[in-house]
Parts: C-alpha cells; structure tokens; sequence
C-alpha cells in the first residue's frame, strides 16, 4: 500500500451520498474525514435545522422522506464517534493532494491532506431569470425550501411558485401544508410533456406517484395551477422595493396575479467547482444540459484516487445519491486492497442504472425552456454580482466574435462576481449559445478556480497544516 | 479529400498575444499582407490574464526606449484599437520598506534621468498625508504619475481585432504544428486544415516560442513561470494608484467598480505545458503581504485567484530581433512577466524589422546572439 493510501480518506458533503459512503467505509474499519459547509448533516434534501428550532417531527419536515431522513440521519448518528466530522466547514481549495478548509465559526483555515476522497457536493439551484428577479421577496425554489426547512419560516404570505421541475410541485405543496397561502403554481412544462414523459416515470411508480400525489392535492386545495406558462416579470410595488406579483403568458395572452414573494427555479445543477479543481476531466451531458465531471459506474474519476458521487456529478436525486454514495466506497475499498461485497457492488450500480430511464422521463416531463434565451429581453439581469444585462452579452458576441464561455465572461465580467457564476452561468451559457447559433456544448463552461467561494484575506494568509483528524 | 488551405502571404506571425497582435496591426498600417495563427483564441494566454500594470517605472533601463515608445502608443490606445480597455494613467507608486529600498529608488530616478519618467519621491509626512491608507511597514516611495494600469482581458483581444479590421487575417484555434523554410520561404502547417507560406517569420509565441528557435538552430534557454493572481470582492474605492513595492513580491491596484487585483511572485502550479493556477503558499504570502501593505484588506474577502504562463530568459529580458541564423525570421518572445506594458511598441518594432531590417528604437540588448557568445566572438571583427 502506497503512504497515500494509507492517509485517511476524506469525504466532501454530508448529504445522502457523503453519508452512505461514510458508512461503507466505517463498516470496514476505516475512520474517514467527513467536511460539509453545514452545520449538521443531512445535505440538502435532508437538511436539519439547527437544534435550537428543532421542535418539528421528521414528519413535519421531510413528509413522504421522513423515513428515508430517518435512516439517513440514524446511520450519520450512530457513526458519529468512528469518523472525523467537521461540519461548518469549507473546502475552498485543493491542491496537490491537499484540501483547503475554512472552519466558519472559528474563522480559521486548515489543510487537509488526503490520498483518496469522494467528492459529494450536491447541487444547487438551475436558474433562469426573469425580469424583476432581483426584487426582495423573490427566492429560488431550494431558497424558499430550506426557510422552510431550516428556519421554519415561509418567504411571503402569499406566494407564486414559477418554473420546472419536480421541486415545483414539491415545495408549492410543503408550503401550502405549512399554512402559507400559495397564490399560484406556474410550470413552463406543458401538460403533454408530462405525457408524454408517463412511461418512463412509470419506471419509479413509487416516486411518480408521490409527484401526482402533490398535484392532485394542490389541485384539490384550490390551488391555481398553470403549465405552458412563459414567465415575463416579477412585477414590484410602486418603489420597486419588494413583490408585488408576477405576469406570464399562458400561449394565448397576457395575465398577471398579485403575490408578496415568488419561489422560482428550473431543476438543479451540480456543484462541480471542486471536482473542475481537483483536475477531474468534464463532458457535455446531454440529459443534465451541462458540462459534467466523468466518471465509471462505480464513480470513479479521471482522476485517480477522487470518486465522485451523488448530485455533484449528475442530478439523480437522493436515492441514487445513496447508492452512489456507498457505490464509490466500495470502489475506493477495492483500490485500496480490501475485498469488498461485489455482489452489492453490482446491485448498486444496477438500481442507479435503471434510475437513467426515470430521469431522462423526467426531463422530457420538465424541459428546460428552451426558448428562454429567444424571450430573455435585452433589459434583463443575468449575472446580478456585475449587473450584466442580456443584451450586454448579446452585444458581447455581435461586436467582439466571443464564442466560447470563458471568453464572455472575461470580455463582459459575467460570472466575475461574488458567485463566481454559480448562479448566472447557466443562463449565460443558454444566451451565449443562441446569440451564436452554436449547441450548448460548444460554448464550453467556467473554468474553476480557488477559492470555490469567498474568502476572507486574512485567512488565506494564515495556513495552519494538520495531519487529518490527529 | 482533405480540405487543406494554402494561404500565401507577406509575414506570418505565430501566436496572438499582444507582441503578435499590435506586430499585425502595426504591418498592416504599413500596408503590409498579415496572416497571424493563434492555437487558441487571440489574448487569451499570458496577455490577457496578467495583473494589468501598465508601467515603466522600474524597468531595466535598457528597456525605457522602448518603454517610451510604448507610453506613446498606449497614449492613443482608443484610436488605435477602438476602445480605451479601461486604461488610466493613474500613477504607479513603488514602494519603499526601507531607507535602503528608498536609496535605492532615488538611485533609479537618477538612472532614468534622460527618458522623462517624471519620477516623484514621498516620503514621511507627505506620504502619510497622500496616502492615510498605506500600513506601517511603507517608509515612503515614488511616483510616477504617467504611467498606470488597464484591463488586459480587454485590451490584448482588442489588438488583434484592430489587425483583423486593418486586413490581417487572423486564424485562431490554429496551433502552428509544423514550421519549415524551403530556401525561399516559410511553410507553416496546422493541422490538415491550413498551410501559410510567406517570405517573413515573426515568433511571437511567448513561453512556448522555444520549438520555432529550435527547429531554426537557435535554442535558448527559456522557460516557464506563473506569478500569481488574485482578486477581492468590489470595496469602497480608495486607490488611484497601481502599487508595487522595491524588491517585488505583491503589487496591486483597485479597478473602478472596487475590486482590488493582486499579484505577484513567481510560484503558481503548473497544471500542464499550457494551464496554471496560483499556488497555495504563492496565495498565502500574497495576503500576508497585502495585509501588511493595506491593513484595511484584513477583512475584504478574494473571490477568486488565477495565474498564466509566461517566458523568461535567465537575465530576464525578452528577446527581440533578428534570427542569428535564418534571414526573414524575426522573435519577440520571453517578456519576462513585464510585456504587456511594452508589447504594442515591441510589435511596431518587430514590423519595422519586416520592412526595414532594422528597428529606429535600440534592442541590441535584446538580441538571440547574447546567448551564443562564444560564437560571436569568433566572428570577424
Ligand atoms: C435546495 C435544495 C432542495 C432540495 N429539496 C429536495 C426535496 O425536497 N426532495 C428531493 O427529492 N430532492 C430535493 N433536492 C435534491 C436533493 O437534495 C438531492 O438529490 C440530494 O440531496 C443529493 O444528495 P447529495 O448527497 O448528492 O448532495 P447534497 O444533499 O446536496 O449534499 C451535499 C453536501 O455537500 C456540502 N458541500 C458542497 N460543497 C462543499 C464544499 N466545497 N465544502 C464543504 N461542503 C460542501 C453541502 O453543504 C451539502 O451538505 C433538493 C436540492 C436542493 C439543492
Ligand atoms: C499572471 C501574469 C501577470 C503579469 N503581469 C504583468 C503586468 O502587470 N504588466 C506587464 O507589463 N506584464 C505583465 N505580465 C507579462 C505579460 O502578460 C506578458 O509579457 C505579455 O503578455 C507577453 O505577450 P506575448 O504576446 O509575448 O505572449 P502571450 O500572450 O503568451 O501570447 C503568445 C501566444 O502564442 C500562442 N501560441 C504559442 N504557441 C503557438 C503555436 N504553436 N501555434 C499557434 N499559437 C501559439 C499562445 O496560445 C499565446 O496566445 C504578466 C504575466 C502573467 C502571466
């Protein structure tokens, strides 16, 4: 065994992937490092709130999931003492075969070396905005999930959900469960997408059941629910200082409905920056619409030594992410020396794999509208940290040729912000592929650079080197 | 059937950074044919990702005539190019840490005396007085209020698009693969896709001009290095200055919408032959350094590092002349971290040497032949 190997291996993301995998390894008497930026694990799905505002069930919190968190925040729990745990942590950097890690509430910066490590970074948001997106009041859909999750507060009193995806339905029904009064749901997806898409969610009849269950329910409570929608604008109160409501084009005409706050998003995107650091090799995934690091079945990189696994590598949602999890552990196992259970090995990899069909159904159900460039006004805000308009970025392209992401964002400073483009480089890539007339996978993708989110210098400064977990 | 291209033309430039960018634009204003091969895009190597000091202040002074000539060209950027690419004559000030770095600039100032750097002495009172921002360790420093900063992103890719629109014709996502001289011309090769033959070579390929010195018998010792980058988030303006300090190690300067860019040190990682990032410990020091400088940084976040690849000779200045060995080949490569405040006058004078065989600005300090000396001097008197 190399002396690499023989370093503990540290896991990135305490979400359902980060956890199953933290267990595999436990199991076989392994202690590994397990990082998250939160304070508690669970990831997104499952997130926790803080212990302090903990007073809500399992029920209450994660509904038709409450077990699966259960289980999940159980194995997490009884693991507790036999891994390195470091939540409120912060991988910003990696290099060389060393982390770099903020630790949030002692404002200190530690180095983390590893020989093997499982990225588990979950995703974030897919936005594409709509004029007035940047009035207060006006969240994405994941935002206004975890209020309600984490802080146990609603985003507004009377609240217009807008967009795709199957956290459409999700978070409009969580809400209205909750006591807030959703004024709308508004789904770009057309009726006979979802159709059309019905075979291949039959393929998870438990989850598609689960998705009709919160329709029909939201129906049945009088909620007003609209597909074939094209969002034109939040609109704002007379000092543009907070919602006011929102106007869409139902395919005939123009409407409008009053609202103090919009939840809105079109799916997830992955959390790559990491895996782009680390030197993982990335492909244009048609099904996810983006550049993606590659990696085998059991979730291993280009990279060797670096698995990835769960929503950082690909939106599968939580149920893979377990699989993957405990999947790219047993692949790091195996490469370690260890003899591993390949029976399970293979039942993991073929329960992900049937999952391909239930996710390319859910794509065709939820299309990115793909016609949102063509309709974004010139006026509208993409990248809100630089304040960078659709036009800017069309003008970019018809005056300077740029056709490529980076060459954007280094002309316009789209993605040059605080985010880093985390935020706008979906739609900037959307703009920048029908301002050209290129395929998306063309345009090419940010590059990534530490640190993966802001840091301040002082800390950057003063490294300590700590051997992990002694 | 393969679709290769023959183009025929005047001079043909390998690489468009901004040497072989401002060399086409300068060519074509002489009416001169201009094809320019980029293997990626124009100004997106070194040119386009460097800190954006735009300074004379503290060159060797062998390389002020060239400087100068420099400080005109960037006096017209706007006509020249069609865009001012956030160029400010903002002032330089280098700092002193010590009376002996302060000695040392008065020394520099005297040096430079002939080329009208209007170099400016602050010391004590007057510095804490001008600059209440500035940390303990600064015992005074000069100024050169001429000189200044811009947007390289923005300013390298505008080069090569003022040569396009002059008449170059410009292939990028064109790496040159092969370079040949058939006793007549040169023949280059990219791929299957294009061939260039023309009587007239400029190598402006920067860290990766070392293969076309090779192939013409005249390898030199150059090599690669990545200073590092880094940038804050926007902070309340403050800063007119670009900053440098005696010595080197960190310089760093606020753009208009607040951001502080910092740079300095030689040390980034290497990712391959063409790709690099800061270095962790090249981060570390920078901050340390930054903090020291500007106390009021300790809490200002970076959002984001980078770094680029860049030639240097070991005396660390470019070479710019003639080939010692092939007639109509021509280098401008090797800036040594400090070519683009001098790359649009090093592409006037690499045209001038197309069509005049000699440069009206000294570069014999500049020469291949430094690096072959002992030849030289068997040479006939
Ligand atoms: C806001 C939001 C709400 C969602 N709600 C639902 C839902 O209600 N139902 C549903 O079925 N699916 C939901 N999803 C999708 C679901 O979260 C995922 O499918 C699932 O959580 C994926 O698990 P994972 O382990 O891959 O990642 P995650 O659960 O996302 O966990 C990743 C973890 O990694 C941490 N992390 C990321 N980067 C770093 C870093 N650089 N340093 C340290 N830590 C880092 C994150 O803080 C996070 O805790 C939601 C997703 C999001 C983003
Ligand atoms: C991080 C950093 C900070 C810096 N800061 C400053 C500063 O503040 N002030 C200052 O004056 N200078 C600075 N410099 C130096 C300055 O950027 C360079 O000296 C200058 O840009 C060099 O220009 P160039 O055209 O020679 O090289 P480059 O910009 O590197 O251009 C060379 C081009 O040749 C192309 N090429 C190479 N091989 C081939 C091939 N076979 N076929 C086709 N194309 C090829 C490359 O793709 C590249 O685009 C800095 C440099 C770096 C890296």
């Amino acid at each position: 065994m190399t002396t690499t190997a023989a370093l503990q291996p540290v896991i990135v993301g305490a979400g359902p992937a980060g956890v199953r995998a933290a267990q595999a390894l436990v199991v076989q008497g392994l202690r590994p490092v397990v990082i998250d930026e939160a304070s508690r694990a669970g990831g997104q799905i499952y997130r926790r709130p803080p212990a302090s505002l903990s007073q809500r069930t399992a029920a209450m919190l994660y509904g038709f999931e409450a077990s699966r968190a259960n289980a999940v925040h159980q194995a997490f729990d009884a693991m507790r003492d036999r891994i390195d745990y470091q939540p409120d942590s912060l991988v910003w950097n990696a290099q060389g075969g060393v982390l770099d890690v903020l630790h949030n509430p002692t404002r200190t910066t530690a180095r983390v070396p590893y020989g093997q490590l499982i990225v588990a970074t979950g995703a974030t948001d897919r936005v594409l905005p709509v004029p007035g997106w940047t009035l207060p009041g006006v969240y994405t859909l994941g935002g206004a999930q975890v209020a309600l999750k984490f802080q146990g507060c609603a985003i507004g009193q009377r609240v217009v959900f807008m967009g795709t995806g199957p956290l459409l339905y999700l978070v409009a029904y969580q809400y209205a469960k909750a006591g807030a009064k959703v004024a709308a749901v508004l789904d770009t997806s057309r009726l006979a997408d979802q159709l059309a898409a019905t075979p291949a969610m039959l393929r998870q009849p438990a989850v598609f059941a689960k998705g009709v269950y919160y329709v029909a329910w939201l129906r049945a409570h009088g909620v007003a629910l609209h597909s074939g929608v094209r969002p034109l604008r939040v609109l704002g109160d007379a000092q543009d200082s907070r919602v006011a409501g929102v106007a869409w084009h139902d395919g005939s005409e123009e409407r409008t409905l009053a609202c103090d706050a919009v939840g809105f998003g079109y799916a997830l995107r992955s959390e790559t920056q990491l895996a782009d650091l680390l030197g993982c090799r990335f492909e244009f995934a048609p099904l996810h619409r983006a550049h993606l690091p590659v990696r085998d079945a059991a979730g291993r990189s280009s990279v060797r030594g670096v698995y990835l696994a769960g929503d950082g590598a690909g939106i599968m949602g939580a149920d893979a992410a377990e699989w993957a999890g405990e999947r790219a552990a047993l692949a790091l196992l195996a490469d370690r020396g260890v003899a591993v259970d390949t029976a399970r090995a293979a039942a993991l990899e073929r329960k992900r794999h049937k999952l391909g069909g239930f996710r390319e159904g859910l794509e065709r159900a939820f299309p990115l509208p793909h016609d949102w460039a063509a309709h974004a006004p010139d006026e509208l805000v993409v990248c809100r940290c630089e304040n960078i308009t659709a036009g800017t970025l069309r003008q970019t392209v018809a005056e300077n040729g740029a056709d490529e992401m980076n060459r954007l964002k280094a002309l316009s400073r789209v993605g040059m912000g605080r985010c880093q483009g985390r935020m706008c480089g979906v739609a900037a890539a959307e703009i920048l592929a029908h301002a050209t007339g290129l395929p998306l996978q063309q345009v090419g993708r940010l590059r990534g650079q530490a640190p993966i989110k802001p840091i301040p210098i002082h800390l950057a400064a003063a490294p300590s080197t700590e051997g992990a977990g002694e | 059937m393969t679709g290769r291209k023959t183009v025929h033309t005047d001079v043909a430039i390998v690489g468009g950074g901004i040497v072989g960018a401002s060399a086409a634009l300068a060519l074509r204003q002489m009416g001169i044919g201009v094809v320019l091969l980029e293997r990626d895009l124009c100004g997106s190597r070194s040119s386009g990702v460097n800190y954006g000091g735009v300074r004379r202040q503290g060159r060797p002074i062998n390389q002020l005539p060239l400087a100068q000539r420099a400080h005109r060209i960037w006096g017209r950027l706007r006509e020249t190019i069609g865009t001012d690419g956030e160029y400010l004559r903002s002032g330089h000030f280098k700092i002193a840490r010590s009376e002996a770095d302060m000695a040392s600039l008065e020394r520099y100032r005297a040096q430079s005396r002939d080329f009208d750097l209007g170099l400016e002495l602050v010391s004590d009172a007057r510095l804490r007085e001008r600059c209440p921002w500035l940390g303990a360790r600064a015992v005074g420093g000069s100024l050169c209020a001429e000189d200044g900063q811009a947007n390289p992103r923005l300013v390298s890719p505008a080069f090569a698009l003022a040569a396009q629109r002059a008449g170059a014709q410009i292939f990028e996502r064109h790496k040159v693969d092969e370079v040949a001289h058939d006793g007549a011309k040169f023949v280059l090769r990219s791929g299957n896709t294009l061939e260039v033959h023309a009587p007239a070579l400029l190598n402006c390929a920067g860290a990766w001009a070392g293969p076309i010195t090779t192939e013409f018998g005249e390898a030199v010792p150059l090599q690669s290095g990545h200073p590092a980058m880094a940038v804050t988030e926007p902070l309340p303006f403050f800063m007119n200055w670009s900053l440098g300090v005696e010595g080197g190690g960190i310089y760093c300067r606020q753009v208009t919408r607040g951001n502080l860019v910092l740079g300095g040190g030689g040390a980034g990682v290497a990712l391959d032959a063409d790709r690099a990032r800061s270095d962790r410990d090249a981060i570390a020091s920078l901050s340390a350094q930054a903090i020291e400088l500007l106390p009021a940084l300790r809490h200002a976040h970076f959002i984001r590092t980078w770094s680029g690849t860049e030639g240097y000779l070991p005396d660390r200045q470019p070479v710019l002349g003639p080939s010692r060995t092939t007639p109509g080949l021509f280098h401008g490569f090797g800036f040594a971290g400090a070519g683009f405040q001098i790359g649009p006058a090093a592409g006037e004078v690499l045209a001038e040497l197309v069509r005049d065989g000699r440069s009206s600005t000294p570069i014999e300090a500049f020469s291949i032949e430094r690096f072959f000396p002992e030849e030289t001097t068997t040479s006939p008197p």
